[in-house]
């Protein structure tokens, strides 16, 4: 079934722009990324937008969906009400670069920032042994496909520019969590995510863990973790040996 | 050199796929300034999509298993077309690669014994693939970006490249331009490596993305190098089909291979009635011998579900017609009824949360309705297969962009292990290629000592001027036509006209219209200006994917039977005299021709590995 959709997508570029108004066909079952196409192809061939996989994988279609941030090519249309227009907004913790097109830089910098994998003495070559249930938390947090949604809802950054050269925010505080918890990685991040990336400025008010299309539970199992581990180092050096050892008292 | 932003590397890598970053990892190695340049954002090339796996005989759950298996299957798989050489490789060396994958982070799925977990995938005689859950390619592409970024090599992101400079005969590096600013770039080089991946975008129902173009054969074609394969296109047998906006989207073959069964309207599991001649001695001929294979391989012989995809794919399109098919014209792809919710959850995640979230079918209650999807691409250019090397000095290229390797038909699992292998093998060429030639940007001069040796390639002014000229052309034109149409036109006639079976007369046909087509895009017309203008890159792109679809529909219509990807509808069976040709396309005077090529001799001793023995 084919009906009209009212849209109104945010036209412009980094000297200033607007909601713009525009009615497409759409047919059931189709998802906003679809519209949007459909707008592309009728009557806005220049219209700026990223996308790839259009199956929730690449994590490219990222916009904020009547404020919302989330991914385009998951948002059905069935889920809203028909007679209302849906309104779609670029990120708005980057800086636009033309309609619904950001700059992510900083995502990219903050992830050249991360010490690399570093495997242990005891283990030094691959291939390792690895009990499955010991990769598995840090394979949670390898679901993640750089959509940077929790990235654009912390508040921590949302608001505040100045916050942004020293907070990698929640997509690399479980980027450092799935180091440290890499069954055969020897380095030890914890200081260095307390002290220079900004763990400290996050206040756990789980908005990431909302709005992560791949269910991570950022909050939970990554940066309450990690907190608890940089307590640990700062403060109790033999409770931290004792854990090390595989003992968790 | 005029006023465009100019680079000068020893090796530029055109693609951040698994075989792009995995050669640059290799060229940076070999002491080569290297920069990478990809049309998306570091992270979501094709790779990253892929979910089954990567095929390696590393024998973690089979110690039969060993890469003479591996390669026996690959080439039985393509029909027997392949490159015997880069079978060969690629079984060798595949396992290798995986563990460097671990070495530099990638967590894979364990066994009990804490090694490496293997799944079992269509063709594969032993459970062979490495994954992880059903995202392998997410782990691939993730460690293979995190090492790029933490070896500090050069990355030019949403950068694309139009077209290949040459000096002389030789390659002297690419121009491109920033789809951000939509301004103009050079990159002086010795050696240029390709990696940009498939074709598919030039089909209505593919599992391909926008860059999908055929960016690379096209490239490689205008500057001199041949294609070989090109005829085959693998139409993956279980796309979703319903709702409309994710017809084509790939359901993950590791849904057969985990137990998942194809049925039609009627209930019946109608592969049986499809084994050919070619799989029979090794294919279960009874439900029950196939459900035992599950658990026991020693014993028992694989469900004709794991057929290469080929096969499957056919019979899914001959069950269709029939009018056997599924409400929204496929057919029931049924694992609920075989394995608990719980074992699907675990295993096929990503699965499970797309026809979730896109079809809002529960997998682990309901069979899914799938048809076939334009997936690969197993032409691509004709390589040395050692080095990767093209016919040209200086032009690499390596993964899905490369032909030969898969033959007539690509297994499934056989490209992220392609991608590995044959992209740190032509990074290790190419940097040693450039070492060669001193000159343009040579390690450690910087791009002052661009020029500065004698024997060092370089651009012609020309040649820029010309592919800026190429470039703005759709600015020039007013009230022409729009791309984002013709594009639909194209992608209807590859799809209705050259899709999995063809005749001599649709192909003629289609010809025809890529042929009208070619001239209707010299007057195109895009609005608005040059920063991040998606009609005007599509209006840049099309120039690649007609002439790529040329080469198919030509090299196809002189193809005179049926074997792997390429099916005739006139030539019905497989040909003894073409079993040993390949089809060779080339552009002469800018026109595409082809010719015949004898297949490369295949030593007798890996000849005796392909005869079957169960
Ligand atoms: C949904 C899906 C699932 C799959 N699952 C599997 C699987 O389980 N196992 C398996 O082995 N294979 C699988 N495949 C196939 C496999 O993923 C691809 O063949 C492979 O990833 C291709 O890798 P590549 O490095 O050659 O190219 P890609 O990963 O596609 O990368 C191409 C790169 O080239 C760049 N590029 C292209 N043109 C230009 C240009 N003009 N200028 C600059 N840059 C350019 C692109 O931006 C991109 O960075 C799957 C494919 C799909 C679509
Ligand atoms: S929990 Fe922390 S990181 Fe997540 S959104 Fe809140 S403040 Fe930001
Ligand atoms: S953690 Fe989730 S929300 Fe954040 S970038 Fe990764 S996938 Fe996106
Ligand atoms: S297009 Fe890939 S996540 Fe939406």
């Amino acid at each position: 079934m084919t009906y009209d959709l009212k849209l109104r997508v945010w036209r412009g570029d980094a000297s200033g722009g607007a909601l713009r108004d525009y009615t497409v066909p759409v047919d059931d079952g189709e998802v906003v990324l679809d519209a949007v196409h459909h707008l592309q192809a009728r009557e806005a061939g220049d219209m700026a937008v990223r996308w790839n996989c259009k199956a929730g994988k690449c994590g490219s279609c990222s916009a904020e969906i009547n404020g919302r941030p989330r991914l385009m090519c998951l948002a059905r249309l069935s889920t809203f009400e028909r007679d209302e227009p849906i309104t779609i907004t670029p990120l708005r913790t980057f800086p636009v670069v033309k309609d619904l097109v950001t700059d992510v830089g900083f995502n990219y910098r903050k992830a050249a920032e991360v010490p690399a994998f570093s495997p242990s003495a005891a283990q030094p070559q691959a291939p390792f042994k690895m009990a499955q249930i010991d990769v598995e938390r840090s394979q949670e947090f390898r679901k993640c496909i750089e959509c940077f949604l929790c990235q654009d809802t912390c508040h921590v950054i949302r608001d505040h520019e100045d916050n942004k050269a020293a907070f990698s925010g929640p997509r690399f505080f479980i980027r450092y969590a799935e180091l440290e918890m890499h069954p055969n990685d020897d380095g030890d991040r914890r200081q260095l995510v307390q002290q220079e990336r900004g763990l400290g400025l996050c206040n756990i008010t789980k908005c990431c863990s909302e709005v992560c299309p791949e269910h991570i539970k950022i909050t939970d199992n990554g940066i309450i973790p990690m907190k608890e581990r940089v307590a640990d180092v700062r403060y109790d050096p033999v409770r931290f040996f004792r854990r090390r050892q595989g003992n968790p008292s | 050199m005029t006023d465009h932003e100019h680079h000068a590397y020893d090796v530029v890598v055109i693609g951040a796929g698994g075989a792009g970053l995995r050669a640059a990892i290799a060229a940076h190695e070999a002491g080569a300034r290297t920069a990478v340049i990809c049309k998306s954002l570091l992270g979501k090339a094709h790779t990253v999509m892929a979910e089954g796996g990567i095929a390696a005989a590393m024998g973690n759950l089979y110690s039969e298993d060993n890469w003479k298996v591996h390669f026996r299957d690959t080439m039985r798989g393509g029909k027997l077309l392949n490159h015997w050489r880069m079978a060969e490789i690629h079984a060798q060396e595949a396992p290798e690669r995986v563990w460097e994958l671990e070495q530099w982070g990638a967590l894979f799925d364990r066994t009990a014994e804490g090694l490496i977990s293997q799944r079992d995938f269509g063709g594969h005689r032993y459970a062979r693939l490495a994954h992880v859950g059903d995202r392998t390619g997410l782990e691939m592409i993730r460690t293979l970006q995190q090492r790029t970024v933490s070896l500090g090599i050069d990355v030019f992101m949403e950068c694309t490249v139009t077209d290949l400079l040459k000096d002389g005969d030789r390659i002297a590096g690419a121009f491109g331009y920033w789809r951000e600013s939509g301004r103009f770039v050079v990159f002086e080089a010795p050696a240029v490596i390709l990696a940009t991946g498939g074709i598919g975008k030039s089909w209505q129902v593919t599992s391909n993305s926008w860059e999908y173009t055929g960016d690379g054969h096209a490239l490689a074609l205008r500057a001199g190098a041949t294609l070989v394969n090109m005829e085959f296109v693998q139409f993956h047998p279980t796309g979703m089909v319903w709702p409309p906006s994710v017809r084509g989207i790939l359901v993950t073959e590791s849904v057969r291979g985990d137990g998942g069964v194809l049925r039609n309207s009627e209930g019946k599991r109608f592969m049986f009635d499809y084994i050919p001649e070619f799989f029979k001695a090794e294919t279960a001929d009874t439900e029950a011998e196939a459900d035992r294979w599950y658990e026991d391989k020693r014993n028992n012989r694989r469900p004709p579900e794991l057929l290469p995809r080929d096969e499957v794919a056919r019979a899914i399109n001959s069950e269709i017609k029939a009018g056997r098919g599924s409400p929204h014209g496929g057919v029931f792809l049924d694992i609920a009824s075989r394995r608990s919710a719980e074992y699907i959850q675990k295993r096929l995640p990503s699965m499970y949360h797309q026809f979730m979230e896109l079809a809002e079918v529960d997998i682990t209650a309901d069979p899914m309705e799938v048809g076939p999807t334009c997936h690969y691409v197993m032409g691509g250019v004709e390589v040395d297969p050692d080095t990767g090397s093209s016919l040209v000095e200086g032009l690499f290229a390596a993964g899905e962009v490369a032909g030969g390797m898969h033959g007539s038909n690509r297994l499934g699992g056989n490209s992220l292990g392609d991608l590995l292998v044959f992209g740190k093998r032509a990074g290790e060429h190419a940097a040693a290629l450039a070492a060669g030639s001193a000159g343009a940007g040579s390690a450690g001069a910087g791009s002052a000592g661009a020029g500065s040796a004698g024997t060092a390639p370089k651009p012609q002014e020309e040649d820029l001027a010309a592919a800026g000229r190429r470039a703005l052309a759709p600015f020039e034109t007013e009230g022409g036509e729009n791309p984002y149409s013709l594009h639909q036109t194209l992608q209807a006639t590859m799809q209705d006209l050259v899709g999995i079976i063809r005749t001599e007369a649709e192909m003629q046909k289609a010809l025809d219209t890529i042929g009208e087509l070619a001239q209707r895009i010299e007057h195109l017309s895009v609005e608005g200006h040059r920063q991040y203008n998606p009609g005007w890159h599509l209006a840049i792109d099309l120039r690649n994917m007609l002439l790529v679809s040329e080469a198919v529909a030509r090299a196809a219509l002189e193809r005179k039977e049926s074997r792997g990807g390429h099916t005739r509808d006139d030539y019905p069976t497989t040909d003894d005299w073409w079993a040993k040709r390949n089809v060779i396309v080339a552009l002469e005077g800018g026109a595409v021709t082809i010719r015949q090529q004898p297949l490369p001799v295949m030593p007798p001793e890996l000849a005796k590995l392909l005869e079957v023995s169960q």
